[in-house]
């Protein structure tokens, strides 16, 4: 129970004995128990054995079992004899509001009683009278409040009598996170079905806004209004239908496709990409998990290609049928062999039904991206690539600019999708005017009092009116992030106030920041660079997000383009989401904090020739913890080693970095600097990756 | 009383006792239970055919009555306290009485409602509740008293913080100030931030300085200590009247005697917050069924029980002292018997000069009292429950806070489909006292005006017009305030 002093422990002794003799008590009706359990027997006499045990110790799961089954003897030997059950049923009940007594936080109890009403043999309004009683005995307690909704629903009680029964037991005890958790359920419900007097979403969450102000000014360290506002803020600004919103080649884009490794950019042209298996991929990105996405929805109209053949797949760290981020490449082999030509090509989105979110729900609006490929036809096709020129992550191979031609670096542009007006994601003049007025409230709050949650809560306000506004801006890139600085500040310090919670500040800073130096074309031109290695001719357009003190990453929809990726001296743990970088070909990501190779997961579904692991924390932390959060590789039905070692070994001591890397064609690889790094697994390494040529700076 | 009636009284048996007490008021009955409880004997005089003296509660006629008679000294042979010598054996001390109440006003606006006024138990010392969590209220439950009465809960406070005068609950606990929506979201926050600093005063274990209030603070007044942590003139307001039910305007101070201190302050929010959903019930305070009368009734009914010996309807003309080592020995009644007692205690309302033993200089002050009987509550959705006007919110010379209590017609106080409504303040003058009575009246008529214009909205205009008086009855009254200077907890007008 809650706010009750802990009793003190009897004297030692005096429990000691006390401790046995129950535990003998319990061990002998146990063991009777058990003997009638496994001779079937349901006689009255056994069925009081059981009915002693579990009165106790209602922890006894096999005893509510046994009490179901005898349930269900009793019932088929007195068929036809209503109140015969009827007795039955009562009997049971009266078990288990005793066994509740001893301990009302049983979930064994709490279930049997949901399992003998489910039988519709017994009335609800004792139910609703014993909760009552439970629930004034302990307001928060969650099983009675989980049994409140079940028998709500038995009874059909009206959703609005069950809401008014939350406001109730939050103006006795506002300290009530179930009282608050029931609340959010039943307004989803109300709000899900238009109720009268709930039709209009903005009315309603407007009045829950100052009810909870109220939980929340008069004591800002009661953390359970704070939860309910972070629900209703949720509710505000999550865009209920999902919608597109970049994608690669963005749209109006005017591609440059060449099959080797520098197509000649021209005047017009406004990206450029090489296809050396002369194919392009077609990647499309929504604000969330979708689903749906085949041929049959997505229109492709080109003459490279008929949308029916398209396969279209989920960019899934879990390749789950829903993802963010969905693909198709085209086949360029005829175009390619052809003379140089433009191609336009048109993709429609949500012309038919069936993307649709998680939950159902169909797209907001129809998109249609358009944009031009010109395939460059090349004379010198088939040079040799055997060998590779070793990538140097050194910042005198990074280039602001080409002196010679005094041409800028090309940014690759992102378009975020404008969406037609009427169909625009949560941006009305309410949802405006509820941000800014929450966010008056919480800076006075702030100005009065020194509150963690507060802060938090201001931080994830200004994100959200800056995230509303960047979407009511045509086009939504042209939007100025003008809470910015005020949200680094706030995590900052965050950071320094609650260490305990340091690492999702950190995150919620890194976000922050990428939101800044990603949000226009512009800003990302200032950590735009020419790679150029001077033994070579070739340039790659690089985008160093390095020194950034990043510890994840984000915003990728602003940067499906990028080809090269510099990650290097931040803070990065994890990569969770680079999985939809389908164009990334280099990667840096030396000294990060990168703790396993699980954590480098997403590389596995990337075109990865380059990648520069040293100095992380791999084999530095004997305990995987990625393991738990992500779906473990051995949980996964991977095919059996298809190489053979000479040490059985390796792949035993290996696993993870073998299930990495078989899946990765890389030619360059650097690694040094982490724990895991000896010869043996060097020599480990050599053996997977077959196409190799770098390895730790060494010519193979 | 006559003497002729006291005179037929067959003599008290024995003569002799441990303790005597003369008047049946609420301290007299208390000390009266605790002496008999303890098993020592006791008598327990009162020259009224009632219990209770200054805190009975009474039927109509009888209240008007009892404030008349005791507005003139009781009769009495000689015109000034004097002591003889008697017998050669006792010095004589004869008691006289202050003139407790003057300036009575009473007004019978609807004689017919009010039938025969025998429906009615009005106290003579309202507006008075308990607190649930103080001493009085323990002592309730410790005596075992509760088993002769019932209690139950005032609704709640309301405070008049506002020039139009509306009835607005008294944000006195977390839970209060969550509901409250009167005042803005900063003042909320600023107001819990308060109760938390108390809190954490007093959960503050020695020696942890920095929880604690600083010594300077509490000794100082409680309104500066409010000023220092910035809080609004209203939250203070609400503090200072309506939870630690200052009397006098703490901001317009011309005696020190009448500044609440930070540690009373701290001490009284302390009472009111405890008090506060205590026995699970709304509001701080409890008023007993069948009014405040009850109480020492109950006491004297506790008494009995254990041994003391009731005599009502019986004046005492003196006290006896030993001639030779001058101690006090007895009383005689009017019936002319003597009673003896080393121990006597007297209701404060009464006066003698002795030889050996002059009273001390009492500070006199006056209370304001009013009562009003009507028809319709104060505040529509409310029936019993306490209401504070703070200083100056009646009129620009109100210099102590007016407290109200009404009553609902359940708690046999009236007639069931009536209120009494009881108004009480702290005066220096009768002038001025009378002045405020009338303004508080005024107040209070407008509150019920306001609840029938409302209602005119939805009913007959016309019939506003022809409506019954939402007043009965009314009287006013201005009583002598003897005050005992012992630490009593903030009951009203103790």
């Amino acid at each position: 129970m809650h706010g009750r002093p802990r009793k003190a422990p009897k004297p030692e002794a005096e429990a000691e004995a006390a401790s046995a003799i129950k535990a003998e008590k319990l061990r002998i009706l146990q063991s009777t128990f058990l003997q009638n359990h496994l001779n079937k027997i349901y006689t009255k006499e056994a069925l009081d054995v059981s009915a002693k045990l579990l009165e106790s110790n209602p922890e006894v799961y096999t005893g509510w079992n046994y009490r179901k089954l005898a349930v269900e003897h009793q019932l088929s030997q007195s068929e036809s004899d209503p109140e015969a059950a009827k007795n039955i049923f009562d009997e049971e009940l009266r078990v288990v509001e005793s066994a509740l007594r001893t301990n009302f936080k049983s979930y064994g109890a709490w279930h049997h009683r949901k399992w003998v009403l489910s039988k519709g043999q017994s009335p609800l309004d004792h139910e609703l009278r014993l909760l009552d009683k439970f629930q004034k005995a302990d307001s928060r307690n969650f099983h009675a409040w989980n049994y409140r909704r079940f028998v709500a629903e038995l009874m059909k009680t009206s959703a609005e009598k069950e809401l008014q029964y939350t406001t109730n037991m939050i103006e006795t005890n506002f300290s009530n996170y179930s009282a608050w958790h029931n609340r959010s359920a039943i307004l989803s419900h109300l709000l899900k079905k238009k109720a009268s007097g709930f039709e209009s979403q903005e009315k309603v969450l407007t009045e829950e806004f100052e009810l909870v102000h109220q939980a929340i000014f008069t004591d800002p360290d009661d953390q359970s209004g704070w939860f309910y506002h972070l629900w209703l803020l949720q509710q505000t600004v999550k865009p209920e239908s999902p919608f597109l919103i970049s994608s690669w080649p963005p749209h109006a884009s005017d591609l440059m496709v060449a099959s080797d490794s520098s197509p000649s950019s021209s005047a017009s042209s406004t990206a450029s990409y090489v296809s050396k298996t002369r194919t392009l991929p077609l990647i499309l990105y929504f604000d969330q998990l979708v689903k749906g996405v085949n041929s049959s929805t997505i229109t492709v109209d080109s003459e490279l290609c008929s949308s029916t053949n398209l396969i279209w797949r989920p960019v899934s760290k879990n390749t789950a049928t829903a993802a963010q981020a969905w693909i198709t490449e085209l086949t360029l082999l005829d175009a390619m062999s052809g003379a140089s030509k433009a191609y336009p090509i048109k993709i429609s989105i949500g012309h038919s039904e069936g993307v649709t979110s998680l939950s159902n729900v169909q797209l907001l609006a129809t998109s249609q991206i358009a944009f031009t490929v010109n395939i460059e036809k090349r004379a010198s096709d088939n040079a040799n690539e055997q060998d590779v020129e070793e990538i140097l992550w050194t910042d005198g191979n990074f280039h602001a600019s080409e002196i010679h031609h005094k041409e800028s670096v090309p940014v690759h542009p992102f378009t975020l999708l404008s969406i037609a007006d009427e169909k625009k994601p949560p941006s009305s003049t309410w949802h405006v005017n509820t941000l800014l007025n929450e966010i008056t409230l919480f800076r006075e709050l702030l100005s009065e009092i020194s509150c963690k949650i507060g802060k938090l809560t201001l931080a994830r306000l200004l994100t959200a009116y800056d995230s509303i506004m960047m979407w009511k801006t045509n086009p939504p890139c042209a939007y100025k992030f003008v809470h910015t600085e005020e949200v680094l500040e706030l995590y900052s310090d965050l950071m320094k106030s609650d260490p305990s919670h340091f690492q999702y500040y950190k995150d919620q800073h890194s976000s922050a920041v990428l939101q800044k130096e990603t949000a226009s074309n512009d800003s990302l031109s200032k950590h735009s660079f020419f790679y150029k290695n001077s033994a070579s001719a070739s340039k790659v357009t690089c985008l160093r997000l390095n020194s950034m003190s990043l510890s994840r990453i984000g915003f990728i929809e602003r940067l499906l383009w990028v080809q090269m990726l510099d990650l290097s001296h931040n803070e990065i743990r994890t990569i969770d989401g680079l999985e939809a970088l389908q164009l990334l070909r280099y990667l840096n990501l030396s000294d990060n904090k990168i703790k396993s190779f699980t954590a480098l997961e997403p590389l596995r579904q990337l075109p990865l020739e380059v990648l520069n692991i040293s100095r992380n924390e791999i084999g530095s932390h004997s305990i995987d913890t990625t393991r738990y959060l992500s779906a473990s590789p051995l949980s996964h039905t991977y095919s059996n080693p298809d190489f053979i070692t000479s040490d059985p070994d390796d792949i035993k001591n290996y696993w993870e970095a073998y299930i990495l890397f078989k899946g990765l064609s890389l030619t360059q690889l650097d690694i040094a600097g982490n724990q895991i790094c000896d010869d043996k697994f060097i020599s480990f390494l050599v053996k997977v990756l077959t196409s190799l040529q770098w390895l730790n700076g060494r010519k193979l | 009383m006559a003497e002729d009636d006291a005179s037929s009284y067959p003599p008290i048996e024995p003569s002799t006792f441990d303790l005597i007490v003369i008047g049946t008021g609420l301290s007299g009955s208390i000390l009266a239970a605790a002496a008999s409880a303890v098993g020592k004997s006791a008598l327990h005089i009162d020259p009224n055919p009632f219990y209770g003296s200054h805190y009975a509660s009474l039927t109509l006629h009888e209240f008007t009555s009892f404030l008349t008679a005791h507005s003139a000294p009781l009769p009495h042979p000689n015109t000034q306290p004097q002591f003889q010598i008697e017998n050669n054996d006792y010095i004589v001390a004869e008691l006289t009485t202050h003139t407790l109440y003057s300036d009575i006003e009473v007004t019978v606006h609807d004689p017919e409602a009010l039938g025969n006024g025998k429906k009615f138990n009005l106290d003579l010392a309202g507006p008075r509740v308990l607190y649930r969590a103080d001493s009085a209220t323990e002592l309730v439950v410790k005596s075992g008293i509760e088993q002769y009465m019932e209690f139950r809960a005032v609704d709640g406070t309301m405070y008049v913080g506002s020039s139009e005068g509306r009835l607005d609950a008294v944000p006195d606990s977390r839970e209060a100030v969550f509901k409250d929506r009167t005042m803005s979201l900063k003042e909320k926050n600023q107001l819990t931030r308060f109760f938390k600093l108390v809190q954490s005063h007093l959960d503050a274990t020695e020696g942890d300085e920095t929880a604690r209030i600083s010594p300077e603070d509490l000794d100082g007044p409680f309104a500066d200590f409010l000023n220092k942590m910035r809080l609004p003139e209203k939250i203070k307001s609400i503090i200072l009247y309506a939870i630690s039910m200052a009397d006098y305007d703490q901001d317009n101070l011309h005696d020190d005697n009448y500044v609440l201190k930070t540690k009373d302050g701290i001490d009284r929010l302390v009472i009111y917050q405890k008090s506060v959903g205590r026995f699970n019930a709304p509001g701080a305070f409890l008023y007993p069924q069948y009014g405040q009368g009850e109480l020492p009734q109950a006491f004297c009914r506790r008494a009995a029980v254990k041994g003391c010996i009731y005599v009502l309807r019986m004046p005492v003309l003196a006290l006896l002292m030993d001639k030779t080592n001058e101690q006090y020995k007895g009383v005689r009644l009017a019936s002319g018997q003597m009673v003896f007692s080393s121990q006597i205690v007297l209701d404060p309302c009464y006066n003698f000069t002795s030889p050996i033993y002059s009273r001390p200089r009492i500070r006199r002050e006056k209370v304001a009292r009013g009562i009003c009987i009507i028809r319709k509550s104060l505040k529509p959705d409310s029936s019993t429950f306490v209401v504070v006007y703070p200083p100056r919110s009646l009129h620009p010379e109100q210099m102590t806070s007016v407290r109200v209590l009404q009553v609902a017609g359940n708690l046999n106080v009236c007639p069931s489909n009536m209120y009494v409504v009881y108004f009480a303040f702290l005066c220096f003058d009768a002038d001025q006292g009378k002045r405020l009575l009338h303004t508080t009246m005024s107040a209070l008529s407008s509150l019920l005006a306001d609840e029938n214009s409302e209602d005119s909205s939805s009913s007959l205009p016309e019939k506003t017009g022809t409506s019954e008086p939402s007043i009965l009855w009314n009287a006013f009254y201005i009583q002598e305030l003897i005050k005992v200077s012992t630490r009593v907890s903030p009951i009203y007008f103790s």
